[in-house]
């Protein structure tokens, strides 16, 4: 394989089912992980939820369609969402441009700040990362 | 393919890996998915060209006294209107009609043919090539040189011209659906101009130990004009183009009729399934291959439920096509829905409104 590795910032928490979480003041925000753009290659529809709504961890939120595949978007913390980034309706390439950055999909306001911690960190999403794909 | 069989490489099998593809497992190969993107490279095709390894699909050449009347009776196009140097497109059908595979026949000798197939079907098609070998107590040979063959496609507006730069002084190109055999650089190659993009441009068959140096020598004389592309836009390219995939728009269960694809049916000449292909076509087919284009940007995958007021159909290819710019599928539907028809295909429980359109979705411009 090409001498690249998936980004994978410190500065995020992550899922199993490879979502990020980046806290920025009181709110989660959330995204998909580099490795989880990748593998579902060219981005072409996003379906985004309602602000305002109550998510259990682990329930389906939204999803992402690629050329090639579909996925459920899976809520990492419970909690309502506080905000949801509209825009990408209009611009679904930039979860495959800017999956960190733009590519941000939803805020929310976590029931449980400490449940943040019980994410993966970098280091161990890596290792997650690295198990599936081999780098 | 059985579960934890090891995955065959095709003779490109490095250069796709130092490229940094993303290699997925396709019919039993190992073959590249995409390189940097599948729009990128679905685009690099309609723009200007794209190099596709294609080797993992099959060749098999019939030969020697009877080979033309087993290639009759196996396939329904005409063989022996066919001059040396065309190329047909048909079915290989059963008696029922359905379909064994889909294939190009290139009528390579007075009495050869050589087919080729899909990779998924290489051991049924010869199979199938067998049994009626012996039903027609044929004398031919049948020759399967999928392992010896390597496949490769340039396609898009460019690909011609990339080509021509390569062949010998004086060397005239085959025209749409012939082939000619050439040399590009020092490489004998079996040349013909056909596809499955809905561009122009060849497919290329030669020895699997020349594979290499024919990707490299395309590579180095064509520069950033050619784009290596995966099977990922090879499926977008197709499905713009609404070529059927067999597996998906066909299979045993579906004829060339319900397909669309009469045009690629002699009748007359005789064939296998001839009878029942034409009671099908006398009849008229309950169901029809159809192409939708949905008012949203969901993907409406295979096995999507069509909702019609004739009743259900179901997708059998689904994609967001990147020139297009617009999600669109193929799909068997109630026949009697005319173009414009306005339709619901269900998506995750919700139905989303499409219309029922002309194939092909894209059709390039002739120059």
């Amino acid at each position: 394989m090409a001498d690249h590795e998936y980004e994978i910032p410190d500065d995020c928490q992550y899922t199993e089912s490879d979502e990020w979480v980046r806290m920025d003041g009181a709110v989660a925000r959330v995204g998909i992980t580099d490795y989880a753009q990748s593998e579902l290659n060219d981005i072409v529809f996003v379906e985004l939820p309602e602000a305002g709504r109550q998510l259990e961890k682990h329930e389906a939120f939204g999803v992402v369609e690629s050329v090639k595949a579909v996925s459920d978007l899976l809520a990492p913390l419970a909690g309502e969402i506080a905000e949801v980034h509209a825009r990408l309706s209009e611009h679904p390439e930039w979860l495959n441009e800017d999956p960190y950055g733009r590519g941000w999909i939803i805020a929310i306001n976590p029931e449980d700040l400490e449940a943040v911690d019980g994410l993966m960190s970098a280091v161990e999403y890596r290792a997650h990362v690295k198990a599936r794909s081999g780098k | 393919m059985t579960d934890g069989a090891p995955l065959a490489r095709t003779p490109l099998w490095s250069r796709h890996s130092e490229a940094g593809a993303k290699l997925v497992p396709f019919a039993g190969w190992e073959m590249p998915v995409s390189y940097t993107g599948i729009i990128e490279e679905h685009r690099a095709v309609r723009a200007s060209a794209g190099l596709f390894d294609v080797s993992h699909m099959g060749e098999i050449r019939l030969r020697g006294p009877g080979a033309l009347e087993l290639a009759q009776t196996l396939f329904t196009n005409d063989v022996a209107g066919a001059p040396v140097g065309r190329v047909r497109y048909g079915c290989l059908c059963l008696d029922s009609g359905g379909v064994v595979d889909d294939v190009t026949l290139y009528r390579t000798g007075e009495s050869e043919v050589l087919f080729c197939v899909n990779a998924s079907n290489i051991a049924n098609d010869r199979d199938w090539m067998h049994e009626l070998h012996r039903r027609t107590k044929s004398r031919c040979e049948i020759v399967d040189e999928s392992e010896a063959t390597a496949l490769l496609a340039i396609q898009g507006p460019a690909a011609l011209d990339i080509v021509a730069k390569l062949t010998p002084p004086g060397f005239t190109r085959p025209k749409i659906w012939h082939f000619a055999e050439t040399r590009l650089g020092s490489l004998p190659v079996f040349l013909s101009r056909t596809g499955y993009t809905g561009e122009d441009g060849y497919e290329m068959f030669v020895a699997a130990s020349c594979a290499l140096e024919l990707w490299d020598l395309l590579r180095d004389s064509a520069g950033a004009r050619l784009t290596p592309v995966g099977l990922g836009a090879r499926d977008t390219l197709r499905t713009e183009a609404a070529y059927a995939l067999y597996g998906h728009e066909l299979d045993r269960e579906h004829d060339p009729i319900e397909a669309g694809l009469e045009r690629f049916v002699a009748f007359g000449k005789g064939f296998t399934g001839e009878s029942a292909l034409r009671a099908r076509r006398d009849t008229g087919p309950e169901r029809k291959l159809v192409g939708l284009v949905l008012e949203g940007r969901q993907v409406a995958r295979a096995g999507t439920r069509i909702v019609t007021p004739l009743g259900d159909g179901v997708v059998t290819s689904g994609t967001f096509g990147p020139t297009v710019d617009r999600s669109i599928a193929l799909g068997y539907a109630p026949a009697g829905l005319a173009v414009g028809a306005r339709l619901h295909v269900e998506i995750r429980g919700k139905n989303l409104p499409c219309e029922l359109v002309a194939t092909p979705f894209y059709r390039r411009k002739r120059g």
